[in-house]
């Protein structure tokens, strides 16, 4: 396992710190880490889970729109975040990992160090409820 | 190499009768090399005294800074090499998100804190801005990598001839860990320290006084000695002593965690004026 970057650390440090949920990618977009209060949303433990790939993370929890339309994978804010390296939000359904559906809003941030190393992306969500 | 401690105390200098075996002075660490490269780590007001003891025959200084708070740069001003014609200065450092290196030590190089600007100096002055860096100084190979303090910080690995001292005097690795339980990829400074034949490390509070400072970017010394245990170096050198903490004082809290931890590495507290011998 190589070194993860500090600030990188730090993002984990203030995430686990948090009630917001929080889901945190490397530059490849493999899941680092999700905090506590993100563990209901996606339906299962980050410790259950561990890590997993943009392609596995961007499907497995089928996102989609208002009218029930697949969201393609780049559509997604993180996503974005990572590809555009811009901020980007959303709201969507997604299907937990407990095979319960929510509906949530999702503000993605990409994560860019000390002279301006890319070091992934970040998103901030919450559930939404009628 | 041989490493020579000048300056092991943290915060602000802390002179007195109660402080003549640690030292008083603020950070600042001499490294010669086997074919005499000179390096000093940090420049607080320990670099004073150091200045005194620099071979006539050099010519080249290079002072690694891990980070731009006061303790860790006031002895720059008084450093001789930098007003002589005569020297090649290299100050390496790291550079902030908005700010080059230059212009943050010239925040201190200038009224009112103090009189005299950076651009008159008089030696060849050249600076270089590290974060994530591998460079070679002389004899020596060198490992930058930001770790957890305040503003940007850097800890420093310094390799030759096969042995390694780690520079870690401003790190608070246990933040947000809860106890180190993580995996050790996920440890600040970790991969600077692992291994090295000497580390120099953070330990300015006791575990009560960290309860209140949690955050403020130190460790306390269970912490230093926790952190060492996973980094697993031969020795451990506790650094960067809390201001307040008297001669007597330290000696009974570095035995205390002797004694509760019976750690696997040396142990030697850093003493102003101690020379070690890495081979």
């Amino acid at each position: 396992m190589s070194q993860q970057e500090i600030e990188t650390i730090l993002c984990r440090h203030l995430a686990s710190h948090l009630q917001t949920p929080v889901f945190l990618v490397d530059p490849e977009g493999n899941l680092l880490f999700y905090n506590e209060p993100a563990e209901p949303i996606l339906g299962r433990r980050f410790a259950e889970t561990g890590t997993m790939s943009a392609a596995e993370w961007s499907t497995a929890f089928i996102p989609t729109d208002e009218n029930d339309v697949p969201i393609k994978p780049g559509e997604l804010p993180l996503s974005i975040a990572l590809t555009e390296r811009c901020p980007a939000h959303k709201r969507f359904w997604i299907v937990g990992l407990d095979h319960s559906r929510r509906y949530i809003e999702t503000t993605a941030l990409p994560l860019i160090g000390q002279a301006g190393r890319f070091l992934g992306a970040v998103a901030f969500f919450w559930e939404l409820h009628d | 190499m041989q490493m020579t401690l000048w300056g092991t105390r943290g915060s602000v200098a802390a002179p007195g009768p109660e402080t003549t075996r640690y030292g008083g002075n603020t950070s600042c660490v001499s490294v010669e090399g086997t074919e005499g490269t000179l390096l000093v780590l940090d420049a607080g007001t320990g670099i004073r005294r150091f200045m005194a003891t620099i071979p006539e025959e050099i010519w080249r200084v290079d002072i690694l800074l891990t980070h731009l708070h006061l303790d860790h740069i006031q002895g720059l001003g008084f450093f001789g090499p930098l007003r002589h014609p005569g020297y090649e200065v290299h100050i390496w450092g790291p550079a902030s998100t908005t700010l080059t290196l230059r212009e943050r030590l010239s925040r201190y190089f200038s009224p009112p804190l103090f009189p005299v600007y950076m651009r008159d100096m008089t030696s060849a002055l050249i600076l270089h801005e590290v974060a994530e860096d591998t460079f070679t100084i002389g004899e020596f190979t060198i490992t930058s990598a930001l770790v957890g303090h305040w503003d940007p910080t850097v800890g420093y690995r310094i390799e030759s001839s096969g042995k390694t001292l780690t520079y870690l005097p401003d790190h608070e690795p246990s933040l947000g860990t809860k106890g180190f339980a993580v995996e050790s990829n996920w440890i600040s400074g970790f991969a600077l320290a692992q291994g090295a034949d000497l580390l120099i490390h953070d330990a300015q509070y006791t575990a009560e006084e960290y309860k209140t400072r949690m955050g403020w970017g130190h460790s306390s010394i269970p912490d230093a000695f926790q952190f060492a245990a996973l980094a697993k170096p031969k020795h451990l050198v506790p650094f960067h002593h809390d201001p307040t903490h008297s001669d007597d004082e330290l000696d009974y809290l570095f035995e205390q965690q002797m004694q509760s931890t019976k750690p696997a590495f040396k142990v030697t507290p850093a003493a102003e004026g101690a020379v070690f011998e890495i081979c």
